[in-house]
C-alpha cells in the first residue's frame, strides 16, 4: 500500500540487518533486589524484537536502562548509528537525541496539552527556536512550527487520529491515549522505537489496530522496534525474535517458533507439574 | 458563531486569534486600555497602574508555578531584586530610568536562575520551602546591606529633562497618567511574549515538565536546563514588575516585598488560573479591585454603621482568605476557566446540547 507520507519517519542510517543495539551482560540491583543479572540482547536494524516474561521479570527495567532512566551497575549498552554510543552513562535526554524514542507502560502523556502539542513535544529535539524567537513567534520560530505541523499531520494520518488532534489528551479514552503516545514517540523520528506494553488493557479490535500501526511503522518505514507485550498471540505474530526474561535472567532467545518450543520458557510460563513421577 | 470558518493553511489554523470574534475581542480590549486613562480619574488610574504591575508580576510567577509546575514562594524576594536594582541604579549610579528597567530584569533573571538550582533535586512542597529560603535570604541580605531598613527614595522619572509628574497636556497629566502608558506598554509586551512562548518549543517543554517530567526527559528535554530557564524567564518578568514598581512609586521599601507579597501573587494566579496568561491578568484585576472595593464600601457605610472603619483591615484579610478557599474548592482553574465556560456557553447557544 502506498501512503502519502512525505517525511522520513526513520532517522537511522544503518542498513537493514546491521547490528543496532547491543546490550551486553548488564547487572542492575536496587538495594538487595537483583533486577537484572547478566542480561544480554542484540537487536538489528529494522527488526521487531519482543521481550516477554512473567510480571517482575525485569522487562521494563531492561528498557529503562536503554532509555537512561536506570543506570546498570555493570555491563554495557552500545547503540550504533554510524558511530557507537555507550548508553549506560548517558542521561535520558541525551539518549533521546540519538533517536531512541519510547512509550510507557502506564501512559505518561502530557494530560493538559492537546494531541497536537503532545506530538509537537515529540519534535523537541528537532526544533531550534529559543526563548526570544519563540517568545515573539519570530521568523524561524513560526516557520519551524508550521513545517513541523506538516510532519505531525503525516503521523496523525498514519495513526488515524485526525478527529482528536485539538483535544486535550486527558479527555481521551485509554485506547486513543495509547495511540497518541505511540504518535509522540514517532514524532521524534526514531531510529529505535521502544514500546512498553502498547496493547495492555485493550480489546481485541484496538489490539488489532495497534498491531497494524506497529507493523506499518516497521515495514513501511523500517523503524527498529523493541516491544514488551503480554499478549502471546500478538507477540508470536509480529516479532522477528523474542527474548524471554524470568527473575532478571534471560532464559530464552530466538525466533517465535524456537521460543515456543523452548522447555525453559514453557517451565517459566506454565510451571512444572508437581507430583508427576 | 464559529461555523463556516475554514482554515486552508496551517499558518491560519495555528494563529493565536483564529476567528473574527476572537480578533474583535482583542481589538475591544486594546481599545478600552487605550481610552481608559482619558475617562478615568486619578484614583481609578492609580488602581489601573497597580493592576498593570500586578499583572506583569503574576504572569512572571505563572510561567514558573502555573506552567512549569515549580511552586515558588520567592516572588517577593525576586521583585525586591528588580525594585532595588532599578532604585540603586537610578539614585546611586544616576542612570536614566528607562535603562534601569532592562538591567533590573537581567539581574533578577540571574538571581532567579541561581535560586532555581535546587529545583533539580527538589519537587513540589520541598521546592516551595527552598524558594521560601530564597525569599528570606534576599530579604535578610537587603536589610543587612548598606541600604538597611530605610526606604530608598527614587526621584520621579524624567523625559527630556522634565519631571513627569509636572508635565501636563490639557487636563491630563501626573505620574499616574504618564506611567499608565509605560506600564501597559510593558504589560502588552509581556502578554505577547508569554502567549507566544507557550506555543513554541521552550514553553511547550515547560508545560511538559509540569505534566510529566520523566516523559519529557525521555523525549529529549534537558530537565535541569529547562527548569533553570523557567526560573530565569519567570524572574526576568518578575524583575520587570519590581523595577516598574520602584520607578512608579518613587520609593523602594523592603516591607513591600516580604513573604506577604509572595502569597499575594500566589493568590493572584490561583484565582486567575494556574497555567493561563489571561488568567494572570484577570487575577490581578480581581485581587487589586477586591480590597479597594471593600474599603470603599466600608467608608460609605461607616456613616451609618459606627466603628466599621476600624474593622475594614480585618474584613479585607478575611475576604482575601475566604476568596482563595472558595476558588480552590469551586473553581480550581480560576477566573480563566469561568471566562472559558462563558464563551463555550455562547458558542453553542442557543443549541447547547
Amino acid at each position: 500500500m502506498l501512503r502519502g507520507f512525505s517525511h522520513v519517519l526513520n532517522s537511522s542510517r544503518l542498513k537493514p540487518g546491521d547490528l543496532q543495539l547491543e546490550i551486553a551482560d548488564i547487572f542492575l540491583a536496587f538495594g538487595g533486589v537483583q533486577a537484572l543479572s547478566g542480561v544480554s540482547l542484540q537487536v538489528c536494524q529494522s527488526e521487531i524484537a519482543a521481550i516477554i516474561g512473567p510480571n517482575g521479570a525485569g522487562k521494563t527495567s531492561l528498557l529503562n536502562c536503554v532509555s537512561g532512566l536506570y543506570h546498570p551497575q555493570e555491563g554495557s549498552i552500545q547503540f550504533h548509528n554510524g558511530r557507537t554510543h555507550e548508553l549506560t552513562h548517558c542521561k535520558p535526554y541525551e539518549i533521546a537525541k540519538l533517536g531512541i524514542a519510547r512509550s510507557f507502560q502506564n501512559i505518561e502523556l502530557f494530560k493538559h496539552m492537546t494531541v497536537l502539542d503532545n506530538l509537537m513535544l515529540g519534535r523537541h529535539i528537532h526544533l531550534k527556536s529559543n526563548v526570544f524567537t519563540g517568545g515573539f513567534y519570530w521568523g524561524r520560530a513560526q516557520r519551524e512550527e508550521v513545517e513541523n505541523r506538516q510532519f505531525l499531520e503525516d503521523i496523525i494520518d498514519l495513526l488515524e487520529i485526525e478527529a482528536i488532534r485539538k483535544q486535550a489528551v486527558g479527555t481521551l479514552s485509554y485506547g486513543l491515549q495509547k495511540r497518541v503516545e505511540l504518535g509522540r514517540a514517532l514524532a521524534l523520528q526514531p531510529s529505535l522505537l521502544i514500546l512498553d506494553e502498547p496493547m495492555a488493557g485493550m480489546n481485541s479490535e484496538e489490539k488489532e489496530d495497534m498491531a497494524r500501526f506497529v507493523l506499518d511503522v516497521n515495514e513501511e518505514h523500517g523503524v527498529t522496534i523493541i516491544i514488551i507485550e503480554h499478549d502471546m498471540g500478538v507477540v508470536m505474530d509480529i516479532s522477528d525474535h523474542i527474548a524471554v526474561l524470568d527473575f532478571g535472567l534471560k532464559i530464552g532467545d530466538g525466533t517465535p517458533d524456537e521460543v515456543q518450543r523452548d522447555p525453559a520458557v514453557i517451565k517459566a510460563y506454565l510451571g512444572e507439574e508437581h507430583g508427576a513421577s | 458563531m464559529e461555523s463556516g470558518i475554514f482554515h486552508t493553511t496551517y499558518e491560519s489554523d495555528m494563529a493565536l486569534r483564529r476567528t473574527p470574534i476572537m480578533r474583535w475581542r482583542i481589538i475591544l480590549a486594546v481599545a478600552f486600555t487605550v481610552i481608559f486613562p482619558f475617562i478615568g480619574n486619578s484614583y481609578t488610574l492609580t488602581l489601573a497602574d497597580q493592576i498593570g504591575i500586578a499583572a506583569i508580576g503574576a504572569i512572571g510567577l505563572n510561567i514558573l508555578t502555573g506552567f512549569t509546575g515549580q511552586i515558588s514562594l520567592g516572588q517577593g524576594g525576586f521583585m525586591a531584586i528588580g525594585a532595588y536594582t532599578a532604585g540603586v541604579l537610578t539614585t546611586m549610579v544616576g542612570m536614566p530610568w528607562w535603562l534601569t528597567i532592562p538591567i533590573a530584569c537581567v539581574v533578577t533573571a540571574l538571581v532567579g536562575a541561581f535560586f532555581g538550582i535546587p529545583s533539580l533535586r527538589l519537587k513540589g512542597l520541598y521546592l516551595a520551602i527552598a524558594t521560601l529560603a530564597a525569599q528570606q535570604i534576599i530579604q535578610w541580605a537587603i536589610v543587612r546591606s548598606p541600604l538597611g531598613t530605610d526606604a530608598l527614595v527614587v526621584p520621579p522619572i524624567k523625559v527630556f529633562g522634565q519631571s513627569l509628574n509636572r508635565l501636563r497636556i490639557g487636563s491630563f497629566g501626573g505620574i499616574d497618567f504618564w506611567f499608565y502608558w509605560v506600564i501597559y506598554f510593558f504589560l502588552a509586551l509581556t502578554i505577547l511574549f508569554a502567549v507566544n512562548l507557550f506555543r513554541t518549543k521552550i514553553g511547550r517543554a515547560f508545560i511538559a515538565i509540569r505534566d510529566q517530567d520523566i516523559a519529557a526527559e525521555v523525549m529529549g528535554v534537558n530537565l535541569f536546563r529547562y527548569k533553570l530557564m523557567s526560573f530565569a524567564t519567570s524572574s526576568f518578568i518578575v524583575g520587570l514588575s519590581g523595577a516598574l514598581l520602584a520607578q512608579y512609586r518613587g520609593i523602594v521599601n523592603y516591607e513591600r516585598f516580604t513573604i506577604d507579597a509572595s502569597i499575594f501573587y500566589l493568590a493572584v494566579i490561583i484565582i486567575g488560573g494556574l497555567g493561563s496568561v489571561s488568567g494572570s491578568v484577570y487575577g490581578a484585576i480581581f485581587m487589586v479591585l477586591l480590597p479597594a472595593t471593600l474599603s470603599n464600601l466600608g467608608q460609605s457605610l461607616s456613616g451609618s454603621v459606627p466603628g466599621l472603619a476600624r474593622l475594614i483591615p480585618f474584613v479585607q484579610q478575611a475576604v482575601f482568605g475566604i476568596t482563595i478557599i472558595l476558588f480552590l474548592i469551586l473553581e480550581p482553574e480560576g477566573l480563566a476557566k469561568i471566562w472559558r465556560d462563558i464563551k463555550d456557553y455562547f458558542r453553542l447557544w442557543p443549541f447547547s446540547y
